[in-house]
């Protein structure tokens, strides 16, 4: 397969693995619907030309689906009334592209594609042409003094909602932990709402979490809302006294409270710095509250070994707008988000095709703590950091104990972080491990390690 | 301390091993960096509330005790957090034994990852277009087989989570998933079907282990010696035997019943001594099973006893011309008991009519020609029957002819498809004849061609079994012959889910050359005058699902070859 996409690689954009085209599926379902697609029956009119692949589906009405693909960015469009992104229709197309080529011949794209790829593509050189700043400037708002108001007017709102939070935390802990045990939700959904209505969105989702700590019933509820409680105590005191912290950490505090920073502006802004570097995509992730599908994508410079992390959001009917299957390697642009410890990055310019890439190198398990405890003293309100750990062995949950990842010394171990434990990714892991050290990606922090990746040798997400 | 995933190698007061963290309410608030009290002393504090204890932390001026408390557990949390040391390490599984096999074609490896998440879909909604992944996987998996990969590791829970919803799946599942699924079934419950014993001869010891054979055979479970056995049988059958006669006195009735079975796997009459011996076991479905294994065996004592009991109820009659006339036995006799008869029949059957059907399915047809004056197979059955016994006569050859897997025998009994009244003739009212068993003595294309003129004369309404023991991928002319009966349905104006059964065992079963052919069908036609309304829709649709289905096997069979995609 390797040696296939090299072989088709062209000028516009080369023939992806059925693996990439898998990865951008936003659930199982849409997986097996796409593999279903896959199979030159229900297809008429399919080509492709290099750039773009394109196809008639039949449904279950008269008129078949248009169904086209813009392979570079990537983007779909398809006349199907599905919500998910991509549909199966896409996928399925563009399983059949890369599964066989002659049933998606090469060509020129007919009249119900043309138009919409000449607009992606049109949109593309525009951005392209644009001058950095450029962009910028259109986005300024019309009045900056408004502007510059409001957002007073915003931290003012945030201020006072994180005085009455510190309020709230102090009488907890006046009147004691234990009135809290098993308390009712509404209690921490008032305050929660407070926050929301104070604009701290990132407040608000810590209130909530405290409350789920608190009726947990597990057995070391006291401590874990303790520690929730203090860490919160702490990121209202970092944002009451933000004038006298340090610029980066400042901004880390922000970003917590919930405070966005444009993405546009990282990238073209007047104060934009990006990376440049082959970045290795390590993770791929999607979760979903029901509302909002968030993607995240892990990546490390080969140049720099700086982590990235590239969020993006989806639901209501806005998609996700980046795939990024694990393995690639992506020459591109990134900007990091401000922080004491930036590691939230956004997506810049990108300079080549991805193209496979190789099995990362990693560290032991102390290098892996000991580099979550050094992020830590940048932002202490870090759950987790990401790691590669290489030549580690998972090792299976023994009376009482849990799964681990041994070192290859066979003495020092990670535990499994317990939310792990239950998923399908764990078996998966120690299938590919068979007992023998394996490369895995994931995320080690103060409850255990996650693993997102595991490398067989070409990755498999978990 | 409970929130802290590894166990700190020294004692609880760890030392950082980093500096403590420059954090905002440090910054912001405390200048002198407090004495750490203890993490489980700041809990206690803060379980009772600070207005009934104070807690061990100092204030700052016009500080409240509950606000120092969450200042100084904040730097608690973080200082542990960021102190973690590793734990010790637990014992390390014995890695799983070296699987030599190659992998699977990339293609091939995908393919399975999707057969194998559609698994339990569809549901009980309406077809469409698009193929029934749940019935490829297990032809992907017997297709797999031939080859003689590797399952990858990713796909190892799924395919064993596959083998435990489904048993049907569970050998061709486990001979791919090979010995790493064991190594990893013994680590999970739910896979602890996998330890006993249908993985072939992969869990089987080897010709040059003899010692591990007997120890496996000795202790192992039920099912595991079932397989042994069978692999055993397989692999040098008097070994298998010699295996199973040093145990045989000393095991349970119901296990003795399902070795025997296990001796069907190359039965010679090598194995008569023993079954003979099996005929005087105390259980009587032990004896009945060994009975039917001799008789299996038309050279066997048991066959020649029968055969002289039988023609004894049988001859040649000359009344106005030849007849076959019939005296059943008055009897059942010991001897006959011990040979297997059963002695009661089942209500609503005569006795001597029950009897005279196991003496005959049991008796060596070739004895028939010296009985019947050098008359074959043919001949014999279009002699007239005395009495109305010709049914019950002809199904007991017919049952002979399976048992003794006589091909000559089972082509006179099938006769000639396209005959008229081969429908009626086939299974007379009254006859419990099984002619797709039957069918299964021929050889495989003539199986094939006979069903394809049965269905060419009678269409698909009772051929559905008949199809079902053809073998897979159907020879033509068999596969044109349904495809033309298909079309002639569709013409006829019926619903295409009267052909369901039909419909989806073409999909498993036409050539995937076949395709093309039935490309032609998919298009919607002119609905013919009478038709059930929308029946030409729907036929378009199954056609188009057929043809969808037959171009992916062809795909998997390419893929599995390496030949595509790779």
């Amino acid at each position: 397969m390797a040696g296939r996409s090299v072989e088709d690689m062209n000028p516009q954009g080369e023939r992806w693995t059925t693996d990439q085209v898998l990865a951008l599926a936003p659930d199982d379902a849409s997986r097996k619907a796409g593999g279903k697609l896959a199979a030159p029956g229900p297809w008429s009119e399919t080509g492709a030309d290099g750039g773009a692949v394109w196809g008639l589906c039949k449904g279950s009405g008269k008129k078949p689906y248009q169904t086209v693909i813009d392979v570079t960015g990537p983007a779909f469009t398809c006349s199907c009334p599905s919500r998910k992104f991509p549909c199966k229709h896409a996928l399925g197309l563009l399983l059949l592209w890369a599964g066989e080529g002659e049933t998606v011949p090469a060509g020129a794209p007919p009249e119900w594609a043309g138009p919409w790829l000449a607009g992606r593509r049109e949109k593309a050189e525009r951005a392209a042409a644009t001058p950095a700043g450029g962009g910028g400037a259109a986005r300024t708002p019309s009045d900056p003094e408004a502007a510059r108001r409001r957002a007073e007017r915003r931290l003012e709102r945030i201020a006072s909602g994180a005085t009455e939070l510190e309020q709230r935390l102090e009488d907890l802990l006046r009147t004691g932990l234990t009135a809290a045990e098993g308390g009712s939700y509404r209690q921490w959904d008032e305050t929660a709402a407070r926050m929301v209505d104070a604009q701290a969105p990132g407040l608000a989702s810590r209130v909530r979490e405290l409350g789920s700590v608190a009726a947990s019933g597990a057995a070391d509820w006291p401590a874990r809302l303790l520690a929730e409680c203090a860490l919160l105590h702490l990121l209202d005191q970092g944002f009451l006294g933000r004038e006298r912290l340090p610029a980066p950490l400042a901004a880390t505090v922000r970003a917590r409270i919930g405070l966005t920073t444009d993405a546009a502006e990282l990238l073209t802004g007047p104060e934009a710095a990006t990376v440049r570097d082959r970045w290795l995509v390590l993770a791929q992730q999607d979760s979903d509250d029901g509302r909002l599908t968030t993607r995240r994508i892990f990546l490390r410079g080969e140049r720099t070994g700086r982590m990235a992390l590239h969020l993006s959001f989806g639901g209501g009917g806005r998609p996700l707008d980046l795939a990024l299957p694990p393995g690639l390697v992506l020459d591109a642009d990134l900007a990091y988000y401000p922080g004491a410890r930036p590691l939230r990055a956004a997506l810049g310019e990108r300079h080549a095709p991805a193209a496979p890439g190789p099995v990362p190198p990693g560290c032991g398990v102390d290098a892996a703590l000991a580099a979550y405890g050094d992020a830590l003293r940048d932002d202490p309100w870090l759950e987790s950091w990401p790691v590669v750990l290489a030549d580690v062995t998972p090792v299976p949950a023994r009376d009482g104990s849990g799964w681990q990842l041994a070192d290859a010394d066979g003495e020092s171990a990670l535990p499994l972080d317990p939310r792990f434990l239950g998923r399908a990714g764990l078996w998966q892991l120690a299938a590919i491990s068979g007992g023998a050290p394996v490369t895995v990606f994931g995320e080690c922090g103060h409850r255990g390690f996650v693993p997102l990746t595991v490398w067989d040798p070409t990755p498999v997400s978990l | 301390m409970t929130t802290t995933p590894t166990t700190p190698r020294t004692t609880s007061s760890t030392t950082p091993r980093t500096a403590p963290p420059t954090t905002p309410a440090a910054a912001a608030a405390a200048p002198k960096a407090p004495p750490a009290p203890a993490w489980e002393e700041l809990v206690s504090a803060a379980l009772l509330g600070t207005d009934r204890r104070t807690p061990p932390v100092p204030l700052r001026p016009g500080q409240s005790p509950s606000a120092a408390l969450l200042d100084a557990a904040a730097v608690s949390t973080v200082r542990r957090r960021a102190a973690l040391r590793p734990a010790p390490a637990g014992e390390r599984p014995a890695p799983a034994p070296a699987d030599p096999r190659p992998p699977l074609p990339p293609a091939a490896r995908r393919r399975l990852s999707l057969l194998l998440a559609d698994r339990g879909g569809g549901g009980g909604s309406r077809r469409g277009t698009t193929p029934d992944l749940t019935e490829l996987l297990p032809q992907w998996l017997a297709a797999a087989q031939d080859h003689g990969y590797r399952a990858p590791g990713a796909l190892l829970p799924a395919l064993l989570d596959a083998a435990r919803a489904r048993t049907d799946l569970r050998p061709a599942a486990l001979a791919l998933a090979g010995p790493r699924a064991l190594w990893l079934a013994r680590l999970n419950d739910d896979w602890k079907f996998a330890l006993r014993g249908f993985g072939g001869t992969a869990a089987v010891p080897g010709p040059e282990a003899p010692e591990g054979v007997r120890r496996l055979w000795e202790e192992g479970l039920f099912a595991e010696r079932v397989s042994l056995l069978t692999a055993l049988r397989r692999r040098d059958a008097a070994a298998g035997l010699g295996l199973l006669a040093t145990t045989w006195a000393a095991e349970r009735a119901e296990d003795r019943l399902m070795f025997l079975d296990a001796l069907r796997e190359c039965l010679s009459s090598a194995d008569e001594p023993f079954l003979e011996q099996a005929l005087s076991d105390r259980s009587r479905n032990v004896r009945a099973t060994a009975a039917e294994l001799l008789s299996a065996l038309p050279g066997s004592a048991l066959a020649a006893r029968m055969a002289r009991r039988a023609t004894a109820c049988l001859g040649l009659g000359h009344g106005p011309g030849p007849v076959i006339t019939v005296e059943p036995p008055r009897e059942c006799d010991a001897g006959m008991e011990r040979d297997g008869v059963a002695p009661k029949p089942p209500s609503g059957r005569g006795r001597g009519a029950w009897w005279l059907g196991q003496l005959l399915e049991a008796a060596p047809l070739h004895g028939w020609r010296a009985v019947f004056e050098g008359r074959g197979p043919a001949e014999i059955l279009a002699l007239p029957v005395a009495d109305d016994w010709r049914t019950e006569l002809h199904d007991a050859w017919c049952r002979a002819a399976v048992r003794q897997r006589d091909a000559t025998w089972a082509r006179a009994l099938l006769g000639t498809p396209a005959a008229p009244a081969q429908a009626t003739e086939a299974a007379p009212t009254g006859s419990s004849r099984d002619v797709a068993k039957l069918l299964t003595v021929l050889p495989e294309d003539e199986r094939a061609a006979w069903v394809a003129q049965f269905i060419a004369a009678h269409g698909l309404s009772d051929a559905f079994r008949m199809l079902g023991v053809c073998g897979v991928p159907w020879a033509e002319p068999l596969g044109r012959s349904v495809v033309d009966a298909l079309d002639i349905a569709r013409d006829a104006g019926s619903y295409p889910w009267s052909f369901s059964g039909v419909m989806g065992l073409a999909e498993r079963c036409l050539d995937p050359a076949a395709a093309d052919r039935l490309d032609m069908l998919t298009a919607v036609t002119e609905e013919p005058e009478g038709a059930s309304p929308g029946s030409g829709g729907y036929w378009s649709e199954a056609f188009v699902r057929l043809v969808g289905t037959l171009r992916l096997r062809a795909t998997m069979h390419a893929e599995l070859s390496g030949g595509a995609g790779s």
